[in-house]
C-alpha cells in the first residue's frame, strides 16, 4: 500500500512542477521588470517616448501598446465576416458532408501554417498590394500586418463559434422553423442570441492570438517607434518589439523589454480569462 | 410487403367527408430508398382531435412532420404522395407559409430562452420579421395567454423570461405562442410526455377546449389519453396505416388484430 | 383581402429572398479564405520546389556571392539548409523530451484527480499556459537558460521555450483520452489484484494510447514552425550544431534570417516549403492514428 501512495505522489508531482512552471514564469517577469518601474513608474505604460540614446535613456510603451491594440482589432474586424460565415456553415448549414469537410481541412490547413511562411507570403505578396494600391509607399504597416493576421486568426475565431453555434439545440430551431421562420430569420433571431456569447468568447480567444503573433507582424509592420497616426501607417507592436530589439538589449532597454513581456503576458492572460469564463459559462 | 396492398377503402380506414386535411398515398423517406413512412391515406376532420397511436419508431412523428413539411430540415428527405390542405397541396406553398398555417407543439417544451414570456408569445411575429403595434402585441399575448390559461399566472411576470416557468406551464406558453399565429391545424407531438399527471390533465382541458376553434392532430403514446380527449385515432405500425376510425369505435372494437395486441398492451 | 394576402404575398418573397442572399453571401464569404490559402500554397510550390533536392538536406546556405552569382546566371542557388534541418530535429527533439513524460504525468494526474482543489488549478493553469505569447516564452527561456546555464544563446534554450508551449496540448489530450475510458475498465483491473500504478501503465495508458500520441504529434506539429522564442534563444547558426549548449539553427529561423536577401530567397521559399510540408504530415499521421487506432469500447 506504500507504493500506492507512493504513485499518487509522483502523479501530484507532475501538477506540482506546472504550477511551479507558470509562476515561475509570472514571478521571472515582474522580477526581471522591477528596475524598468523603478526608473519610470506608470510613465512606461504611459510615455510614448522609446529612446535607448546613452544618457537620454527613456522607455515608454505607448506606442507599441496603441500598435498592438490597432493591429489586433482592424485584423479582427477584417476577420469577422470570414469566420462568422465559415462558423455558420460548419455548425450550421453543412454539418456533414463533403463541402463541409473540405472547408473544415481548408481550415486546418490555414491553422498549421507557420507564422513566419505567412510573413514571408505577406512580405513578397501582399505588401507589392499594398503600395500598388497606394495605400502605404514602401507597403509596410499597420493595415499590411493586420491583413495577414486576419488571415492566421480565421481558424481560431470559426472553429470555437463553428462549435457553440452547432450547440444552439435543435429543439429551439425546430420551434422557430414550426412557426415560419426563414433559415435567415432563424440565424438572427435564435442561433445569435443564443450562440452570442459562446461566440463572443471565440473572438476574444482569437484578438488574444492575434496580440501575442509576432513573426508575420515583425515581418510587415515597418517597425517604427513612433505612435501611428492611422491604418495604414507603419508602427511596431509589443511583441515584434522585443523580438527585434531583445537580442542585443542590456541594462534598462533589456528590463523594458521584459517589462513589455509582462505586459503582453497579462494583457493575454486576461483576455483568455475572460474567453474561458464565458465559454464555461456557455457550456454549463 | 403484400400488407401494403391493403384495399384502402377497407373498413379499417374510415373515410371522412370533405376533410380539411387530406394524406393520399403519403411515403416518406429519411434518405435512400427506406422508408420510414408508407402509403399512409387519410382524411382529417376540421375541428376535431385526431390522435396517432402505435410503438416506439412506427413513423407517427414522420407522419406529423410531413404535414407541415417539419421533415425537409432533414436535407436528404424525400416523399411519395401528397397532402392538401382546404384542398390545396401543401407541397406547393412554400413551406414557411405552410406553418404559418399549420402550427407545431414539440414532446419538451421549448420556449426560447432568451426571450421573455411576451415575446415568446408573439415570437412567430418577430422571427417572421412583422412589425406589429404596440396594442396589437398586448391584444395577441392576452388573447393566447387566456386561450391556454396561462394569462392569470402569467400576467405580472410578462417580461420574465419564459424558463423561469414549470414544465406544464411552459408547455402552454409553447401551445400559445403556436396559438398566436391563428393557424388552421396544430400538431402536437407527445407534448405531455415530458410532464407531471396534473399538468397533463391541465393539456388535455386544453386541448379539447381548443378544438372548437382549430383542428387538432395529437401523436400520444398514452392510450389513455387518446382514449379520452380524441374523436378519430389512428394506428400505426411499421410505417403503415394500420387502422383508423372513430375513437370509441377503436378502443372497443379493434378492427385488425395489430390493433388489438397494443391495445390490449401485447406490444408497445 | 386581397390586397392583405398580395402584401403578405410580396412580403414572403422578400423574405425568401433574403434567407436565400444571405446563405449565398454567407457561403461565399466562407469560401474565400480559400484565396490566401491557395496563394501561399501556390507560391510556396512554384518559388521553391526547384530547391528541393539533396544537396538542399545535405549542405548548408551558401554565402550572398555565391547565390548572387547563382542568380545571376538564372541557375538554382547552390546548397542547403541541412544546419536548419539539424537544428529542428535537435531543438524539437529536445523540446518533446521534457514536454512528453512531464505531460503524460500531468496529465494522468488530471484525470485521477477529476475533482480536487489542486487540480482544478493546475488545470486553470493549463489553459493559462496554453494562451501565453510564445514571444514571452521565448523572453522566459532566455532568464532560465541563456543567461545563468549556457552563458549564452542555445539550443537547449530553445528547447525549454519549445516545451513549454508544446505542454498544454499534451497534457489535455492526455487528460480527455483517459477520462473516456470506462471506469469500468479501471475496475476490472484493480479487481483482478494489479495494482494501481500497474492499471495505469499497462492499462489505461495502452488504452489511451491513440489519444495520447495524436495530443503529442499536434504539439510537435505545433512547435516545428515557432520562430519567435527561437530568435530569442537558439539565435541561429550558419553551421550544423550538435553541440546543445551552442547556438543553433532551425528550419523557421532561415526563413527568418533570410526573408529579406533577395540572393537567397529562393532557397526560403524552399525551406518553406519542406518546413510546411513537415507540419503537414505530421497533422495528417496525427488524424490517421486517431481514426485509425480507435479503441472501441
Ligand atoms: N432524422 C432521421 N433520419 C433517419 N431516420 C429517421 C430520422 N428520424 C426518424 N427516423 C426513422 O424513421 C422511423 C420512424 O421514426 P419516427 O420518429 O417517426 O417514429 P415515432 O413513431 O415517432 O417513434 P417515437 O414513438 O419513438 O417517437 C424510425 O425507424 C426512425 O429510425
Ligand atoms: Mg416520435
Amino acid at each position: 500500500m506504500k507504493s500506492e501512495r507512493l504513485f499518487q505522489y509522483f502523479l501530484k508531482l507532475g501538477g506540482v512542477i506546472i504550477l511551479i512552471v507558470a509562476i515561475g514564469i509570472a514571478a521571472t517577469l515582474i522580477v526581471g521588470s522591477i528596475p524598468t518601474f523603478k526608473e519610470f513608474g506608470l510613465n512606461f505604460i504611459f510615455s510614448s517616448d522609446w529612446n535607448p540614446t546613452e544618457g537620454r535613456e527613456s522607455y515608454g510603451a505607448l506606442p507599441f501598446i496603441i500598435g498592438t491594440i490597432a493591429t489586433s482589432i482592424l485584423a479582427l474586424a477584417l476577420t469577422f465576416p470570414f469566420a462568422f460565415s465559415i462558423a455558420l456553415f460548419l455548425g450550421e448549414y453543412f454539418k456533414k458532408g463533403r463541402m463541409s469537410s473540405i472547408l473544415k481541412s481548408m481550415i486546418d490547413l490555414l491553422a498549421g501554417i507557420p507564422s513566419v511562411v505567412y510573413g514571408l507570403w505577406g512580405f513578397y505578396t501582399i505588401k507589392p498590394i499594398v503600395v500598388e494600391l497606394g495605400l502605404n509607399a514602401q507597403g509596410f504597416g499597420i493595415f499590411t500586418s493586420a491583413f495577414v493576421l486576419a488571415i492566421m486568426i480565421i481558424p481560431y475565431a470559426s472553429s470555437i463559434s463553428a462549435e457553440v453555434i452547432n450547440m444552439v439545440p435543435s429543439q429551439l430551431k425546430e420551434a422557430a422553423y414550426s412557426l415560419g421562420a426563414t433559415r435567415f430569420e432563424v440565424v438572427k433571431n435564435v442561433i445569435i442570441p443564443n450562440a452570442g456569447s459562446g461566440i463572443f468568447a471565440g473572438f476574444i480567444l482569437a484578438f488574444g492570438r492575434a496580440i501575442g503573433e509576432t513573426m508575420a507582424v515583425t515581418m510587415l509592420i515597418g517597425n517604427s517607434n513612433k505612435i501611428p497616426s492611422n491604418l495604414f501607417d507603419l508602427g511596431n507592436t509589443m511583441a515584434s518589439l522585443i523580438a527585434n530589439q531583445f537580442g542585443e538589449a542590456e541594462g534598462l532597454k533589456y528590463t523594458s523589454l521584459v517589462a513589455m513581456g509582462l505586459l503582453l503576458f497579462v494583457i493575454t492572460g486576461i483576455l483568455n480569462l475572460i474567453g474561458k469564463m464565458v465559454m464555461r459559462k456557455f457550456t454549463a | 410487403m403484400e400488407s401494403t396492398v391493403l384495399n384502402k377503402t377497407d373498413d379499417r380506414i374510415i373515410q371522412i367527408e370533405s376533410p380539411l386535411l387530406s394524406i393520399d398515398r403519403l411515403s416518406v423517406s429519411y434518405g435512400g430508398n427506406k422508408f420510414s413512412i408508407t402509403d399512409v391515406s387519410a382524411g382529417i376532420q376540421k375541428n376535431k382531435i385526431t390522435a396517432i397511436m402505435g410503438p416506439s419508431g412506427c413513423g407517427k412523428s414522420t407522419l406529423l412532420r410531413a404535414i407541415n413539411r417539419m421533415h425537409e430540415l432533414y436535407p436528404e428527405t424525400h416523399h411519395k404522395g401528397s397532402i392538401s390542405l382546404g384542398g390545396e397541396d401543401i407541397y406547393k406553398i412554400n413551406p414557411i407559409e405552410l406553418r404559418r398555417k399549420i402550427g407545431m407543439v414539440f414532446q419538451r417544451p421549448n420556449p426560447f430562452p432568451t426571450m421573455s414570456i411576451y415575446d415568446n408569445v408573439i415570437a412567430a411575429y418577430i422571427l417572421n420579421g412583422i412589425k406589429l403595434k404596440r396594442s396589437e402585441k398586448d391584444e395577441i399575448v392576452e388573447r393566447s395567454l387566456r386561450e391556454v390559461g396561462l394569462w392569470d399566472e402569467t400576467k405580472d411576470a410578462l417580461h420574465k423570461k419564459g424558463t423561469f416557468l414549470s414544465g406544464g406551464q411552459q408547455q402552454r406558453l409553447c401551445i400559445a405562442r403556436a396559438l398566436a399565429y391563428t393557424p388552421e391545424v396544430i400538431l402536437l407531438d407527445e407534448p405531455t410526455s415530458a410532464l407531471d399527471p396534473i399538468a397533463t390533465a391541465k393539456i388535455e382541458d386544453l386541448l379539447v377546449k381548443l378544438k372548437k376553434d382549430y383542428t387538432i392532430i395529437l401523436v400520444t403514446h398514452n392510450m389513455g389519453q387518446a382514449a379520452r380527449i380524441s374523436d378519430h385515432s389512428m394506428f400505426m405500425y411499421l410505417g403503415e396505416l394500420v387502422e383508423y376510425g372513430r375513437t370509441k369505435n377503436m378502443f372497443t372494437t379493434p378492427k385488425d388484430e395489430r390493433t388489438e395486441a397494443y391495445l390490449t398492451g401485447k406490444f408497445g | 383581402m386581397n390586397t392583405t394576402n398580395s402584401i403578405s404575398n410580396q412580403k414572403l418573397k422578400w423574405r425568401v429572398f433574403n434567407d436565400k442572399l444571405f446563405s449565398i453571401v454567407m457561403m461565399t464569404l466562407a469560401f474565400i479564405s480559400a484565396v490566401p490559402l491557395l496563394s501561399i500554397l501556390y507560391q510556396l510550390v512554384k518559388k521553391g520546389y526547384k530547391q528541393v533536392r539533396l544537396s538542399f538536406f545535405i549542405e548548408v546556405a551558401p554565402d550572398t556571392m555565391q547565390a548572387m552569382m547563382a542568380k545571376a546566371n538564372h541557375e538554382i542557388i547552390p546548397g542547403g539548409i541541412a544546419n536548419g534541418i539539424v537544428g529542428t530535429l535537435i531543438i524539437v527533439g529536445m523540446a518533446s523530451l521534457i514536454a512528453i513524460p512531464l505531460g503524460l504525468l500531468t496529465g494522468v494526474y488530471l484525470s485521477e484527480s477529476s475533482k480536487g482543489k489542486m487540480a482544478n488549478i493546475v488545470r486553470f493553469v493549463v489553459d493559462m499556459l496554453q494562451g501565453v505569447p510564445s514571444i514571452v516564452l521565448g523572453v522566459i527561456a532566455y532568464i532560465w537558460v541563456v543567461k545563468p546555464l549556457t552563458s549564452g544563446f542555445s539550443a537547449l534554450a530553445g528547447s525549454v521555450a519549445l516545451s513549454i508551449m508544446m505542454l498544454p496540448s499534451i497534457i489535455r489530450s492526455t487528460e480527455e483520452t483517459l477520462k473516456m475510458i470506462p471506469p469500468t475498465l479501471k475496475e476490472a483491473a484493480l479487481s483482478l489484484g494489479v495494482p494501481y500504478y500497474k492499471t495505469i501503465l499497462k492499462v489505461l495508458l495502452p488504452t489511451g494510447m491513440s489519444g495520447i500520441s495524436t495530443g503529442i504529434i499536434l504539439g510537435i506539429s505545433r512547435i516545428a514552425g515557432e520562430t519567435a522564442p527561437l530568435m530569442l534563444t537558439a539565435l541561429g547558426s550558419s553551421a550544423i550544431n550538435l553541440d546543445i549548449t551552442q547556438p543553433s539553427s532551425a528550419i523557421p529561423l532561415l526563413v527568418w534570417e533570410f526573408y529579406n536577401d533577395p540572393n537567397l530567397v529562393n532557397l526560403i521559399w524552399g525551406a518553406s516549403l519542406v518546413l510546411l510540408l513537415i507540419i503537414f504530415l505530421l497533422n495528417i499521421v496525427a488524424k490517421t492514428i486517431s481514426k485509425k487506432w480507435k479503441v472501441q469500447y
